[in-house]
C-alpha cells in the first residue's frame, strides 16, 4: 500500500485547515450558500434531501485496516452508525452535520485519507481493478499508476473548472472488472515489445447519453502518459461544451467532432505539451511501485475442506483464484437479501478490518459493484474468514448473481433522483432469495438507477432498471443487454415501464425466458445476445 | 479595476482591444481574450504585447486557465490579467497557470487572498509558475 511522505501529508493537512476556515466563514454568515457551494463540492460535501452527505475518497478502492476502522469510527461518531460504499469505490455518509465536517476530515487525515475532488467539475477519484496485485491475468499492478495519476490530478490548477466532472479508470488485465470503457478516460496497461504503456480510451460514460469510449491511442509509453493525458484534458477544457450541462461531458465533444478529429487535436497538443517536462521521471513511478510490492507470501497450497455445505457454496461463488499458489481472493458481499446495496454498519466495517489485518496482509479493496475484497487470503484461512464473516452477517454467497445488485441511493436520499432505487433492489433480492434458484440463473448483473444520471450503472446491467417520474408516480423502465466488462455494451430499453411490483414481475419473467432458451453454459446476457429481445418482450408484455 | 498585481513593472495604460480588433491593427499592445477566443492566435505577436486580459464571465468557465498556460508556455512574459467573476479560492490556481494580475468584478479581501496564496507549501504537478513539483523534490 502507498504510504504518504511528508509532502503528501502536508497537502492533505493544509486542505483540512483551508476547508475548516471556509466552513467557519459559512457558519458565521460571511459567505452565502451560493459562494460556499463550489467550495464544499471540492471537498465532497453535498446538500441532499435530508442532510449533508460527505463522500470520502478511497483512492483506487484500496485501503488498510487502520483506514477501514476509521471509516467505522466516523460512521459511529458522526453518522447513524453506517456508511454506503459507492460505485466509484468510495464511501458516503448520509447524515453529516456541517459543523462537524472539518473534524471528520481532520480525523481522516490522520490515516492518510481525504475527500478531495470527490465532487465538482474536476478529475475525480481514480478507479481501478479491485483484484490489482492479486489477479493472475494482470500485465502489471495498475495501482502504482493510479497513485501517480492521483497525485498528478490533485489540485491540478488547469483542470479544476472543467466543463463537467471527469472520471479515470486504470486496469491492467484483459478482463475488465472496472467498467474501464465507461469512463471519461479508460487506461488499459499493456506491454508492447517488452515496453510498458497504456491503451488510451476516451469519451465513455453513462448518464443520460451512454457511450462506450473509443480507442484514441493504441499505445502511449509510460514516460509520456501524463503529458498525453494533459493533452487529452486540455483539448476537452478548451472545446468541451459549456452551454448545456447535459452535453458537457467529454463523450459529447468526441461524439460531435469524431474520434479521429479528437485524436488529431490531442496529438497536436501532445507534441507541444511533451516539450514542457511535466512527466515525472520513471524513478517516481518506481518509488511508488515499491509500496505495492507483493506481500510476504508464506502459505503452501492446500486442498480446502468443503465439508460444511454453506461454506462450500460461498467458496464456489465468492472466492476467486489468486496469482499466488496457496492464496485466494475473497469477495465480501454487501448485498444481503432485503438489505441496502453497499451499506455496512460500523460493526461490520470493523469486522472486515479485523479480518483484513489478520488474514489479508492488512489490505482491503472496495469494488465498483459496491462489495469489499480481501485480496490476499491464504487458502488455509478461508474457513476462519468465512466464519468471521458469517457471524457478522457478511457471508452472503451471491457475488455476480441476480441479488448482487448495484443500486444508487435513489429518492430515499438523493436530491437528483426521480424514483426510489433501494426498495426495488430489496424486492428483487427477496423474490430471488432462494440460493439454488439464484445459482441456477448464474451470472446476472442487475443494476438500478433512480434517475437518468445513471449512478446505479443501469446502462451496463445485463438487466438494467431506470426509475423515472411519470406524472408524479414512480415508474421503472427495463433495459437488457448492457455490460460493463470487457464485452462492454449499452443496454436497450425493452418497452413501456412498470410500477414497482410490475418491474419485479417483469424481471422474473425475463429469467424464465432465459431458463427456457439457454444453451449450454450461456449466461443470461449471452442468451439475450443470441436470441434478441423478441422472446423476452413476448413473455413480459404479451 | 486591477486589485492585485504581482509584477514590478508599470501598469499598462493602453486599453485592451478585442482579439479581432487586435488582429486588424498593427500597433495595439493590449488585448482582451473572451472564453471563446483561441489564445494561440496571439502567438505570432507575443513580443509586442504588454497586457493580455483574459475574461472570466462566470467562475465555472475554466477555459481561461488553459489560455493562460498556453500563452506562458509559448514564452509570453507580459502582464496576464484575469478579469471578471474571479473568486478568492481560484487565485492560487490562476497564479499557477501564469496569471499575475487580477481584476475581480466583486472586490476581494486582501487578507483572504494572501491566505489563499499561502495555504499550500507544495504542489504535485508542474505548471506555468516556478513552483517545483514534489516529484522533483523527491528525486532532485
Amino acid at each position: 500500500m502507498y504510504k504518504y511522505d511528508h509532502y503528501d501529508q502536508a497537502l492533505v493537512d493544509a486542505r483540512v485547515a483551508e476547508f475548516r476556515d471556509q466552513i467557519n466563514r459559512r457558519i458565521a454568515g460571511e459567505i452565502t450558500e451560493d459562494q460556499f457551494k463550489p467550495l464544499r463540492l471540492m471537498n465532497g460535501l453535498y446538500l441532499q434531501l435530508h442532510a449533508y452527505m460527505l463522500r470520502v475518497a478511497i483512492p483506487y478502492g484500496t485501503l488498510d485496516s487502520r483506514q477501514m476502522r476509521m471509516l467505522a469510527h466516523i460512521a459511529r461518531k458522526y453518522d447513524r452508525d453506517y456508511g454506503h460504499f459507492t460505485t466509484r469505490q468510495n464511501i458516503q455518509y448520509n447524515w453529516i452535520k456541517l459543523e462537524e465536517c472539518a473534524d471528520i476530515l481532520e480525523e481522516l487525515a490522520t490515516v492518510e485519507m481525504h475527500a478531495i475532488q470527490t465532487s465538482g467539475n474536476c478529475i475525480r477519484n481514480i478507479s481501478s481493478d479491485q483484484y490489482a496485485g492479486a489477479a493472475a491475468d494482470e500485465v502489471t499492478d495498475p495501482r502504482p499508476w493510479a497513485e501517480l495519476l492521483r497525485q498528478w490530478s490533485t489540485f491540478h490548477p488547469e483542470f479544476s473548472y472543467l466543463p463537467r466532472k471527469f472520471k479515470i479508470a486504470v486496469i491492467a488485465s484483459p478482463e475488465d472488472r472496472a467498467a474501464m470503457r465507461l469512463h471519461d478516460i479508460g487506461l488499459e496497461l499493456i506491454r508492447q515489445d517488452g515496453v510498458l504503456g497504456a491503451r488510451v480510451f476516451v469519451g465513455g460514460g453513462m448518464g443520460r447519453t451512454p457511450m462506450i469510449a473509443p480507442e484514441i491511442n493504441p499505445f502511449v509509453k509510460a514516460d509520456d502518459l501524463l503529458s498525453y493525458l494533459e493533452a487529452c484534458l486540455r483539448v476537452y477544457n478548451r472545446y468541451g461544451r459549456r452551454d448545456n450541462i447535459y452535453k458537457a461531458r467529454i463523450k459529447i465533444l468526441i461524439h460531435e467532432i469524431g474520434a479521429d478529429e479528437y485524436r488529431r487535436q490531442v496529438a497536436e497538443e501532445f507534441a507541444h505539451v511533451k516539450t514542457l517536462g511535466i512527466d515525472p521521471p520513471l524513478a517516481e513511478l518506481e518509488r511508488i511501485t515499491a509500496f505495492f510490492a507483493a506481500p510476504a507470501y508464506d502459505a503452501v497450497d492446500v486442498e480446502t475442506d468443503r465439508s460444511d455445505p454453506d461454506f462450500a457454496v460461498w467458496l464456489d461463488q465468492n472466492v476467486k483464484p489468486h496469482k499466488q499458489a496457496g492464496y485466494a481472493i475473497v469477495n465480501i458481499s454487501l448485498k444481503p437479501i432485503g438489505g441496502i446495496p453497499g451499506d455496512a454498519t460500523s460493526a461490520q466495517i470493523d469486522v472486515m478490518a479485523d479480518l483484513a489485518e489478520r488474514y489479508s496482509f492488512d489490505e482491503l479493496r472496495v469494488t465498483h459493484a459496491q462489495n469489499i475484497v480481501l485480496p490476499y487470503v491464504a487458502k488455509r484461512d478461508l474457513y476462519a474468514v468465512w466464519q468471521g464473516l458469517r457471524d457478522a452477517e457478511l457471508a452472503d454467497a451471491n457475488l455476480d448473481l441476480i441479488s448482487d445488485i448495484i443500486a444508487c441511493p435513489g429518492l430515499d436520499y438523493c436530491s437528483l433522483a426521480n424514483a426510489r432505487s433501494i426498495p426495488v433492489a430489496q424486492k428483487i433480492a427477496t423474490r430471488f432469495a432462494d440460493m439454488d434458484r439464484q445459482r441456477d440463473l448464474g451470472e446476472l448483473k442487475l443494476k438500478i438507477s433512480g434517475c437518468i444520471n445513471a449512478c446505479g450503472h443501469h446502462h451496463a446491467g445485463h438487466i438494467g432498471i431506470l426509475g423515472v417520474d411519470k406524472k408524479g408516480v414512480e415508474n421503472y423502465q427495463l433495459t437488457f443487454g448492457g455490460s460493463g466488462a470487457e464485452d462492454v455494451s449499452i443496454g436497450k430499453i425493452i418497452g413501456p415501464g412498470f410500477d414497482e411490483d410490475g418491474v419485479v414481475d417483469a424481471v422474473e419473467k425475463a429469467t424464465e425466458v432465459y431458463k427456457a432458451l439457454r444453451q449450454g453454459d450461456e449466461r443470461f446476457i449471452d442468451t439475450y445476445r443470441r436470441v434478441g429481445l423478441e422472446p423476452f418482450k413476448e413473455a413480459i408484455y404479451g | 479595476m486591477v486589485e492585485f498585481r504581482y509584477r514590478s513593472d508599470e501598469v499598462t495604460e493602453q486599453p485592451s482591444v478585442t482579439l479581432d480588433a487586435f488582429l486588424d491593427q498593427s500597433n495595439a499592445t493590449a488585448v482582451r481574450l473572451e472564453p471563446d477566443d483561441d489564445a494561440r492566435a496571439l502567438l505570432p505577436f507575443l513580443d509586442r504585447l504588454t497586457l493580455i486580459e483574459v475574461a472570466f464571465p462566470k467562475y465555472r468557465d475554466g477555459r481561461g486557465y488553459s489560455a493562460a498556460r498556453i500563452l506562458r508556455e509559448s514564452g509570453y512574459r507580459g502582464e496576464l490579467r484575469a478579469q471578471g467573476d474571479v473568486l478568492v479560492d481560484q487565485i492560487a490556481f490562476m497564479r499557477r497557470c501564469g496569471f499575475d494580475s487580477f481584476a475581480p468584478e466583486a472586490s476581494l479581501n486582501p487578507e483572504a487572498v494572501a491566505r489563499a496564496l499561502s495555504t499550500y507549501d507544495h504542489v504535485y504537478q508542474k505548471a506555468a509558475d516556478t513552483a517545483v513539483p514534489v516529484w522533483k523534490l523527491r528525486h532532485g
